[in-house]
Order: structure tokens, then sequence, then C-alpha cells
């Protein structure tokens, strides 16, 4: 691929028009159902992780009944490698909010909450003087929309929405069954839309330049822009808003320093790609691989030939391990034994061959835990084992 | 109704059943874990996961609700592997030493394992190297961590049940553990000793406080006379343990084993259970009058204290309201101080020499018995409380063939029993009893009710309310003379806690009140066979009416020992003698 | 330890006395003892009615509630994630640890610091990071870390 084909955008860092919430007071006037309508056809999916449908999510929300519902902004941003979040809402929060309120006038909520995780904490100041300024300006606009910050407390799994849910409500953060989803019973079991920080802004977008405009972006038939969070071995690392449908290949080119051995893409729940794959595999939210190639939260981590992929699993696990809630048996037993099986491999305690119990103990955690965390392990499990077995081994 | 397809059968079943429900109900068997009847669904164990066709991930079938034309696999090789590997992951994190441990033969996870792991585990021993420290601070239930699968079922027990939450989920991830506030030991914690938590305990981390080898030793020392006295509730569940259907009466049978043991006599609970009835309804007679007459400040409503379970609960949870309590001891206390006192000198033994155990549905009864004031007779009242569970135990470790066991009656003296006395064994039982006494003291009539069966207070809602019109009193008692009674029976302390907050504030519209700790009453009680669920209480509680209905004897002043310990022991009911050996007080504790 | 009350009498005067106040109580509380004392989740235990238990498997769940030990005025948190892991997270807790004289996990004596390890901080792009309290300080090198403790120690953090 060439170079050229990864293409930079600078629309959701795009500063402010000069009368701040002129765009949502318009978007307030439109048909409701023709925005939901845009937002389907622009196949714009949830930018937190999971790639749900944002346009569907607010109609299901929207005909839930319930004389109350919820719009809750996920800013927990706990994955490893993402920090997207944190920009938009130090740099422009006033989009996130416009989103918000344009979800709730849509769904009819009246009450927003941003659940900000702890770690953000600094944050909290400037973003509660924006919100003092969003809600003088909701009066004028005769919105009937407050919003709230709510801090997390260190637990990466309440970014889960039902956990982040939980947590809300007083609980521990341990993520719910599903059925029901939260769109029908959601915070205090009412109706609740949850979003991530980035959706609401590219919400935002979609409804100003509506669907095809959004469309026209992305490249190898993806749709759409997103931002991407680099980190690892790069002399580039940030927040890049980029064209959906870029190659791997594409952003070692950009980004790596010359030695990129590995990519991690879309954080630890990720898949990691290895250099012989990095021209084949492409990002986006569609196509046979949705899998292998989602962004998920946009997480990029670039690795050069000097790491140990030994020590990136092991890493890994060991967040695993701390960061499940621990309630169901195959991810709070499973990822003990992951770390535990690799470990004694490395020892010789145990035959290289254990390396194929793990790999299959990985796909019962894929399709067995009760959330997205223990259902993700294997991604990274399999794909630094199956690509890397030699390091793992010796 | 919705038709799904389960391993190509179709079910027809109502929206909102699980993939579980519908499949047991064509037989189908999905293994569980976390699941258990009585209690909301967790999901977290994931044992009973099932392939839906169309997905990539399993579905756990016991939080899955249907949706019409699913299509279900529950054995496929994906679900097997699956199902094989969870089980041992958890066997991995498990501290397995089934020939050690008290739930050898009756444990899911035991069943689990035998059933879907065959040959050399596959993952590595998680347990290696850590330290486990079991609890056993308190006298009613221990705790072994190392057997716990952290299933959550003995939380959700204590908190959706019982309403008390004395037990929690701790810390996250690998760390994440069952235990009370701060790690405090489970006598320094307001548990109310109850048992429901070791009774939904799947595996043998929550046991109850074993006595049974103390009993052994006392069984086989000669210079020792034990006397052993069988609640109510205990016939009509014993034999399930021994290979007779739920429900099954095995009152003789019991009689017969118990002394086939070495039991030098064996007596009945249900005696003192009657007694509990003579004195209490005259203590409520008495606050009535009080309160009508006399216009004294009385405590009403006045609540039955049968269930130890409840007394702890409220000494903690309502401190300021014990004056509420009937003074009487449980009949398991009043059998106690009797024991060494009535019984000692009718049968001229030395007080000393007896060891009095009881046989009990409850594990509450174990922190009773270890009161310090319940030393009426100068001696420790009860020796030792033991389970149903216990007994079954000790019936198989002695090797009687209990199904063919001649059946026995009762020893003499404290032997006898009414129905009424049985009844005490199911919710409303208690309440049953006292109307059946009290009405026919102050009226000189039998309750109003067709064959004495007061149906208001019978069944399994958690609270139950009855009142009673009284007409035609006799002139003693001429001051009740067209009240009507109102009374109210509870069970699990969840429902207490409604009753209670209705007292606290002063809006409570009942005079008398029976509570019980554990659902269902005793026949659901912590210390019964494992399992025990809504079913089984119900069977249980049809063999406690069912025995009460073929008793010729069926009110509790009628029973002949009870007139003749009042003529040759106690004189009177509310006597010096009754207060100092049948009453006890209340120790106010922490609610945290 | 000083009392609770006005604390939780604040939470419960803005928001009502429910579940949902629990963890905006015990963050206040946190952010103020820098652990979370028995007394204290008795309190609020009581105030909000709700079992001892219960708050304290909340309370231990989250890894910035801290339960079981009462940690220093300032508590240091590095990063051990993936990517500040490659860029050298060892050399900077080492740093600490010779600057506080602790081991990771330890308060010193003067209660004073705590260093703890914790998960991605989201400043991977520039990692080492840690945080004390709720400031974040990115690119750490040995030296770097050495000026900000040094600054802390000296009660001199707002000229960082
Ligand atoms: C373990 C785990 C962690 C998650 N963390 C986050 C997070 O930090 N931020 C986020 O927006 N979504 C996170 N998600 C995804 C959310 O569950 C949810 O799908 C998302 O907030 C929905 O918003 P979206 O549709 O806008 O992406 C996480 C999911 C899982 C399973
Ligand atoms: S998969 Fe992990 S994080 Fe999710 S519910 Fe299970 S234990 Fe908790
Ligand atoms: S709890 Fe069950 S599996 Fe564990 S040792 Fe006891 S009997 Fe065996
Ligand atoms: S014995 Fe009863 S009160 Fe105590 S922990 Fe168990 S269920 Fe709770
Ligand atoms: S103690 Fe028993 S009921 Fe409680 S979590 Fe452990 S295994 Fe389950
Ligand atoms: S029985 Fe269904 S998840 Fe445990
Ligand atoms: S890995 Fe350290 S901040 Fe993200």
């Amino acid at each position: 691929m060439s170079k050229n084909s990864l293409k930079r955008l600078d629309i959701i860092f795009a500063p402010y028009s000069t009368s701040p919430y002129k765009l949502l007071s318009e978007l307030l006037k439109k048909d409701k159902d023709a925005i939901i309508q845009e937002l389907i056809e622009s196949g714009l999916k949830g930018r937190g992780g999971a790639g749900f449908l944002t346009g569907l999510k607010w109609k299901l929300a929207k005909e839930a009944k319930g004389n109350e519902k919820y719009v809750i902004c996920n800013a927990d941003e706990g994955e490893p490698g993402t920090f997207k979040d944190r920009e938009i809402l130090s740099q422009v929060p006033r989009k996130v909010f416009s989103g918000m309120a344009l979800c709730a006038s849509i769904i009819g909520a009246n009450k927003g909450i941003i659940y900000l995780r702890a770690e953000y904490n600094f944050l909290k100041k400037d973003l509660q003087k924006e919100i003092n300024i969003f809600e003088a300006e909701a009066k004028k606009l005769n919105l009937d929309f407050s919003i709230e910050i709510f801090s997390g407390s260190g637990a990466y799994v309440c970014g889960e929405e039902t956990a982040l849910i939980e947590s809300m409500e007083g609980k521990r953060g341990e993520p719910r069954n599903k059925p029901p989803f939260p769109v029908v019973n959601g915070y205090l079991g009412k109706p609740t839309v949850v979003n991530n920080v980035e959706t609401f802004v590219s919400a935002r977008m979609v409804c100003s330049i509506g669907a095809k405009e959004f469309n026209k972006f992305g490249i190898h038939g993806q749709k759409g822009s997103k931002l991407f969070s680099i980190s690892g071995d790069t002399p580039k690392g940030g927040v890049y808003e980029l064209e959906l449908g870029l190659t791997v290949q594409d952003l070692v080119d950009e980004f790596g320093d010359g030695d990129t051995k590995a990519v991690q893409v879309g954080g630890v729940s990720g898949f990691c790609v290895p250099r012989k794959s990095f021209a084949k595999r492409t990002i986006g939210f569609t196509g046979k691989f949705t899998g292998d190639s989602l962004p998920t939260g946009g997480s990029i981590m670039i690795f050069n030939s000097s790491r140990s992929m030994y020590n990136v699993l092991h890493n890994y696990l060991d967040f695993f391990c701390e960061e499940s809630c621990g309630q169901c048996t195959p991810c709070r037993v499973g990822v003990q034994q992951l770390l535990l099986g690799i470990e004694a491999i490395k020892a010789n305690n145990k035959p290289s061959s254990y390396l194929k119990t793990l790999v299959k103990l990985a796909d019962t955690m894929r399709v067995s835990s009760k959330c997205g965390l223990g259902q993700s392990i294997a991604n990274s499990f399999q794909s630094i084992v199956e690509e890397f077995t030699e390091e793992i081994i010796y | 109704m919705l038709t799904i397809n389960i391993d190509n059968v179709p079910v027809k079943v109502e929206e909102g059943t699980t993939i579980l429900e519908a499949a047991q109900k064509i037989g189908i068997e999905i293994p569980t874990l976390c699941h258990h009847d009585d209690l909301c669904i967790a999901g977290n164990c994931r044992v009973c996961v099932v392939e839906e066709k169309g997905k990539n991930t399993l579905t756990a079938s016991c939080a899955t609700p249907v949706i019409e034309g699913m299509k279900i696999l529950t054995h496929s090789a994906k679900v097997q592997t699956s199902r094989k590997h969870i089980v041992e992951l958890l066997l991995s994190e498990h501290d397995e030493k089934c020939t050690k441990c008290y739930k050898n033969g009756n444990c899911e996870l035991q069943d689990l394992a035998s059933k879907y792991t065959v040959g050399d585990y596959l993952f590595m021993d998680l347990c290696e190297g850590k330290e486990y420290k079991i609890d056993d601070s308190s006298p009613a239930i221990q705790f072994d961590p190392s057997k716990c699968v952290k299933c959550q079922r003995c939380v959700r027990t204590c908190s959706e049940i019982q309403g008390v939450n004395v037990i929690t989920v701790a810390e996250k991830g690998k760390d994440m553990h069952i235990q009370t506030f701060m790690g405090l030991p489970l006598n320094n914690v307001p548990c109310t000793n109850c048992g429901q938590c070791v009774n939904h305990c799947p595996t043998g981390a929550l046991t109850e406080r074993m006595y049974y080898d103390e009993i052994w030793e006392a069984m086989g020392d000669d210079s020792k006379h034990v006397i052993v006295n069988t609640a109510p509730s205990v016939r009509v569940a014993l034999g399930e343990m021994l290979g007779y259907p739920t429900g099954t009466r095995v009152t003789g049978k019991m009689a017969a084993a118990l002394r086939q043991i070495g039991a030098d006599s064996v007596l009945d609970t249900d005696f003192t259970a009657d007694l509990t009835i003579i004195e209490e309804g005259h203590e409520l007679l008495q606050r009535l009058k009080k309160a009508l007459v006399d216009k004294e400040d009385v405590s009403l409503p006045m609540i039955t204290s049968c269930s130890p379970g409840w007394i702890k609960y409220i000494e903690h949870m309502f401190p300021y309201q014990l004056a509420h309590l009937s003074t009487c001891k449980s009949p398991q206390q009043m059998f106690g101080a009797l024991a060494k006192t009535y019984y000692a000198e009718k049968m001229h033994l030395d007080p000393k020499d007896i060891v009095s155990v009881s046989i009990m549905p409850c594990s509450a009864k174990k922190f009773e018995a270890n009161r310090p004031e319940m030393h009426s007779s100068g001696y420790q009242d009860i020796d030792a409380g033991l389970t149903t569970r216990e007994l079954g135990h000790m019936i198989k470790q002695s090797g009687i063939n209990f199904l063919d066991l001649e059946p026995q009656p009762f020893d003499s003296l404290m032997g006898e029993s009414s129905g009424a006395g049985v009844i005490f064994g199911a919710t409303g039982g208690v309440m049953e009893a006292a109307l059946r006494t009290a009405y026919e003291v102050v009226t000189g009539r039998q309750v109003p009710f067709d064959n004495l069966e007061i149906l208001p207070v019978r069944g399994t809602d958690g609270i139950k309310e009855a009142s009673i019109k009284i007409e035609g009193s006799l002139p003693e008692w001429n001051f009740l003379e067209g009240v009507e009674l109102k009374v109210a029976v509870s069970h699990g302390l969840k429902n207490a806690r409604i009753i209670m907050k209705q007292i606290e504030a002063g809006e409570s519209p009942y005079h008398f009140i029976e509570i019980m700790a554990c659902p269902g009453g005793c026949i659901g009680g912590g210390g019964q066979p494992i399992p025990t669920n809504a079913e089984i209480r119900k069977k249980r509680i049809e063999s406690i009416y069912e025995e009460d209905r073929n008793m010729t004897l069926r009110k509790s002043h009628e029973n002949s020992e009870v007139k003749k310990i009042y003529d040759d022991f106690l004189k009177e009911p509310l006597g010096e003698k009754s207060h100092k050996l049948l009453h006890t007080s209340y120790t106010k504790r922490n609610k945290f | 330890m000083s009392d609770v009350t006005e604390i939780i009498k604040k939470q419960i005067n803005q928001s009502g006395k429910k579940r949902e106040v629990l963890l905006p109580i015990l963050q206040s509380i946190v952010e103020r003892d820098h652990y979370l004392s028995s007394e204290s989740l008795l309190q609020v235990a009581k105030s909000l009615d709700i079992s001892a238990a219960d708050v304290y498997g909340t309370a231990s769940f989250y890894s910035f509630l801290e339960t079981n030990k009462k940690l220093g005025k300032y508590v240091i948190r590095v990063c051990k994630t993936i990517v500040c892991d490659m860029q050298g997270k060892r050399e900077i807790i080492e740093a600490i640890e010779n600057c506080l004289d602790i081991r990771i996990g330890e308060t010193t004596r003067n209660n004073k610091f705590s260093l703890l390890y914790t998960n991605c901080l989201g400043w991977c792009h520039k990692g080492p990071v840690m945080l004390i309290n709720n400031e974040v300080y990115t690119e750490l090198t040995p030296d770097k870390v050495r000026r900000i403790i040094n600054a802390y120690k000296q009660n001199k953090q707002e000229e960082l």
C-alpha cells in the first residue's frame, strides 16, 4: 500500500464555530425520526468497543417505554493504549454535550451523566465549568436536559456498559446478564443509552454533514473516520483522526520507528498483528473478518523488534487478572490459568504442547464468559501465541 | 406462548421462561451451579451454557429468557468442551479433598466433576501454596474458603431471603472472594446463625459446626445418660437423606434409629412445644389483660420467640423492640432446662451425668444452646444441638439399614405430644397451635375452624394475616368479649424486617405475631437436608399437617404429660418455677 | 480518625439518602483521609442503612478506594501497563523507591507518601506516567521523578 492511502482528517478537534451551541439548536429543530434515519444510513457504529449501530441504539431507546430515561457518556476509557476520549473532553467538550443533548431530545431523556474514570479526575473542574455554560445555553434553547459527572473509582471493567450502570447505582461493577439491554432496562431500571465519548461527537458530526458526506470518508470499502490513539515504539505518539479502511501497514509506515515487529490493534482486548500480516489487515467496522479488523476503541500500540512478546503477553494477562470483575468462572479462573500456564512453559515445568491446551481454553473463555472482557482475552492471547510461538516457549 | 426447539425437540413455554426451565420441562438436564430456585439469577458460574444456533458465543441457559423460534443445542461439541473446561477451572481453584469433606456424597461440585471431567486434569492447581484460614469462630456455622467456588449463592441467600447481608463478595479479579465485613470472624458480625447460607451452598465451603463426634463419645460412655429430643420438622425431612422420597414421615424409624445408635432416652421436642403454647398463650392473655383492663403500658403486639435465628436478628437489628418478644424460651431450651431438673428428679439421675442432645432443623440452635443465660438447671441446659443433616450422617455412619427399621414410639415423661406441637415445624404452626389453645381457654369452645385447621395462617406467603373475633367468652375473660384478635405470621427474615419496621413506626395493627427466621418455617431450616427449595418445602409442610391430622391429640392443653408436669412440678403457667426455667431475657446487640 | 458524618451529610443533602450516593461518599472520604477506615465504613453503612459487609464489599472492588491500610497524604500511582512498562517504568519505580526509602506498596514512616502500581492511566504516548493524588506527571525520567518528589517533600509542588 502506498503511503498516501492514509488520510488524516481534522473534524473532531476542529474549533467550534463562533456561537458554540448553534449547531445543536438547529439540530434540535429537525425531525427526530429523520435524524435516526440519517444515523442509521451513515452506518455509524459505537466508538467504545462493541461497535453497535448508534442510530439503532437510539431508536430502541426512543421506542422503549419509560417515564424517565438516561443518556450516559462512557468516559471510563480504561483500555490500555487509548487516550482519545481524554483529548476530546479537554479540547472539545461542547461537541460531546451537544451529542448527548441531541440523543436526549430524541429518546426523551432529561438527565445526562458522564461516567469519568477516576484517573481523569483532574478534568473535572474544567468540565464542570463547561457544563455550567452548557446548561445556561440549554435553558435558552428551552431544552430540559442537565448533565452530571459521576466519577469512577478505578476499575477497568466499569467501562463495560452494564458494569458501569451497576457502579453508578452504588454497587460492585459486575456486568449484568444480557438481555435485558440498557436501552430497555438500564440505570435504575430505566431505558438508558450508553455511548462512548467519541460516539456522541461523531453522531453530532453525522447529523451536521449528513450520512452521504460522512460516507465519503473511508477507503477500501470502509466508511467514515475515527480517532486512533497511537503509542508504543513510535516517534509520533498521539491522537489522530484517520479514515477507516487503512491497513496496519499504512499505520506502520506513518507511525512506526522503522523496526516495527508487531502492532496491537484495539488495545489489550484486540488483536496483535505480526509483521507478515501488516499489509493484509485493514481496519474498519465491516467485512469478513470484522473481529480481526475491529478498531474497537482505536488503540494502536506499536512494538519494535527489541520487545519480547512473552513480556507483552505476560503484562496483558497480569492486567486481566487484576481487572476482571471476577464473578464468572471462565474469565476469573481462565485468565489465571493462562498466566500460570505460560509461566510454567517458560520455566520448563510444562511441555510446549501445553500451549495448545491453553489456546483451547482461550476458546472456551471467548464463547462462555459473561461479558466482553472475558470474551476478548482470547484475542490477544491467541494472536500472540500463534504468531510468536517461539518467543513464548523459549 | 412461545415455541422453541431444544435438541430438536419443540417445546411450548410462556414468555419469560428461561432456556433452563424450558429444557427441564421436557426432561432435558442442563447442569447448573450458581443457580438456585430460591434465589435471583446470577449467571456467573457459566456451567449451564448451551449453544444457540446462529450465535458465536454460548448462552447461559439459567439467565436467558427464550425467544420465539430459538434453536438450542444442550450438548453440542462446543458446549461439551466448554462445560468440561469450566468444571475443571472450578476444580483447579478448589482445594479438593473429598474423602475428608463433610459434603462428600452431597456436593454439587463433586457431581459436576464426576459427570463432566474424566481422566487427568488439564489445568494447573491454583490452590498450591495458598494459605486458607477456616473461620470456625461461630458456634453455629463455619466457612472454609478453600472449598468455595464463588457462586455467590450464600451472599444472595443472606441478602435476598434473610435481608441480613453479613457475607459479601470482596475485591475483584483473581482476588475476588467471599467474606464478612473487613474479614471479621463470623461470631463477630450480626450473623443470625440461621444457616440458610449453608443450606444454599453447593459445596463444603459453608457448613454447620459439627458436634457429632462428641455425641458419639457420650453415647459410648456408660456413665452418661444421653437423652435426645427431636424437633417436629426433623421427622418429615430426615428420610430424604436415607433413601425416602421428599416429605416422607419417618417419626417412628427416627426414634428407633436413635435408640439403636445409643441414645438412652428418645424424647420429643413437641412436648415442650406444647408447653410453650401453654406458657406463651397465657403470657399473651396476660398482656392483653394488662393493656385492656389495667391500662398498663405493655408491649403489643407480642411476638413469638421460638426461632433462635429470629431472636439473634431482632437483638441486632431492632434492639429497642425486644420487649415485644415473648419471654418464653424456645422449645429446645425449655426441654433442656427441664431435662436436667424435672426429668432428672423423676428418673433419679444426677443432672451432671445427663447429656442432653437435640436434633434440630437449624444451626441457630447451636448458638442458642451456647448462650450463657441458658444454664437454668445449673448446668448447660442443652449440651449439643445437632442438625437434621448431622443425624442423617450419624445414622449412615452407624450402618443402620434405616429402610428396614421397625418404627418405635418415643419414651415417656417428656415424649408425648399433640398435633399442635407437631405443626410448630411449619410457618404459621405456632400461631395455629396458640389459637387452638387460647381460644378454648377464653371461650371454653374449640376454635371456629373446620377440623381445627386455621387455614388463613397456613401456606407459603411471606406474610400472612388473620383475625378471630372473640365471642361468648368465659366470665374470667369477658374483657376480651367482642375483641377482634389480629394476628400475623411471617417467615424468612426479609419479611420479619417489614413487620418490625411497622412496629417501629407504631403502625402495627396486630396483637400477636409469629416470626420464623427460615423460609417455610423450620421445615425449611438451615440444618435441613440439602437441597431444600420451594417444592421440597411444600412437601414437608404437607407431611407436617398430615402428621397433625393423624393424631388423636390435637391441642397442646390436652397433652397429658403437659398436664402432669404442671401438677407435679411447675404448678401453674407463668408461675415461679416457669419463670426460672422456661422464660428468658434478651440482649441488645450491635447492628453493624 | 476524624469524623465522616459531615461528608456523609453533605452528600445526602445534595442527592438524597439512596444507594447511588454510596460511591460519591466513599470517594469524598478517600479524598480527605486517603483510605477508608473500618469506622468510616461503618458510619457510611449506618447512614445509608446498607449492611456494613455490603459497603465493604463494594468499596473493596475499586482500586482507588483503599480499605486495607492507611495511605499517605500523597498517593503515588505509577502505571505498569504495557506501554509504560516498555518505556521504562522499572527505572521510575526504582528512582521513587530510593528517593522515599520505601518499596512498592509501602507508605513512608511520616505518612506522607505511598507508592502503588496502577493500570493504564490514559497517557500512553507520554509514558512513563504517574499520578500523585489527582495530578498527572508524564514523560518521566528518573531525574524528573526525583525533582517531582523533592518538590512534594518540600511542599513546593505548585512550582512544578
Ligand atoms: C471490559 C470492557 C471495557 C469497556 N470499556 C469501555 C470504555 O472504557 N469506554 C467505552 O466507551 N466503552 C467501553 N466498553 C464498551 C461498552 O460496553 C459499550 O459497548 C460502549 O460504551 C457503548 O458505546 P458505543 O456504542 O458508543 O461504543 C467496554 C467494554 C468492555 C467489555
Ligand atoms: S467475563 Fe470477566 S469481567 Fe466479565 S463478567 Fe465474567 S469475570 Fe467479570
Ligand atoms: S466441597 Fe465437594 S468437591 Fe470439594 S472436597 Fe468437598 S465434597 Fe469434594
Ligand atoms: S447464617 Fe444466616 S445470617 Fe448468618 S451468614 Fe448465613 S444466611 Fe446470613
Ligand atoms: S461459600 Fe458456598 S455458596 Fe458461598 S460462594 Fe462459596 S461455594 Fe458459593
Ligand atoms: S447456573 Fe447458569 S450461570 Fe451458573
Ligand atoms: S500504559 Fe501507561 S498510561 Fe497507558
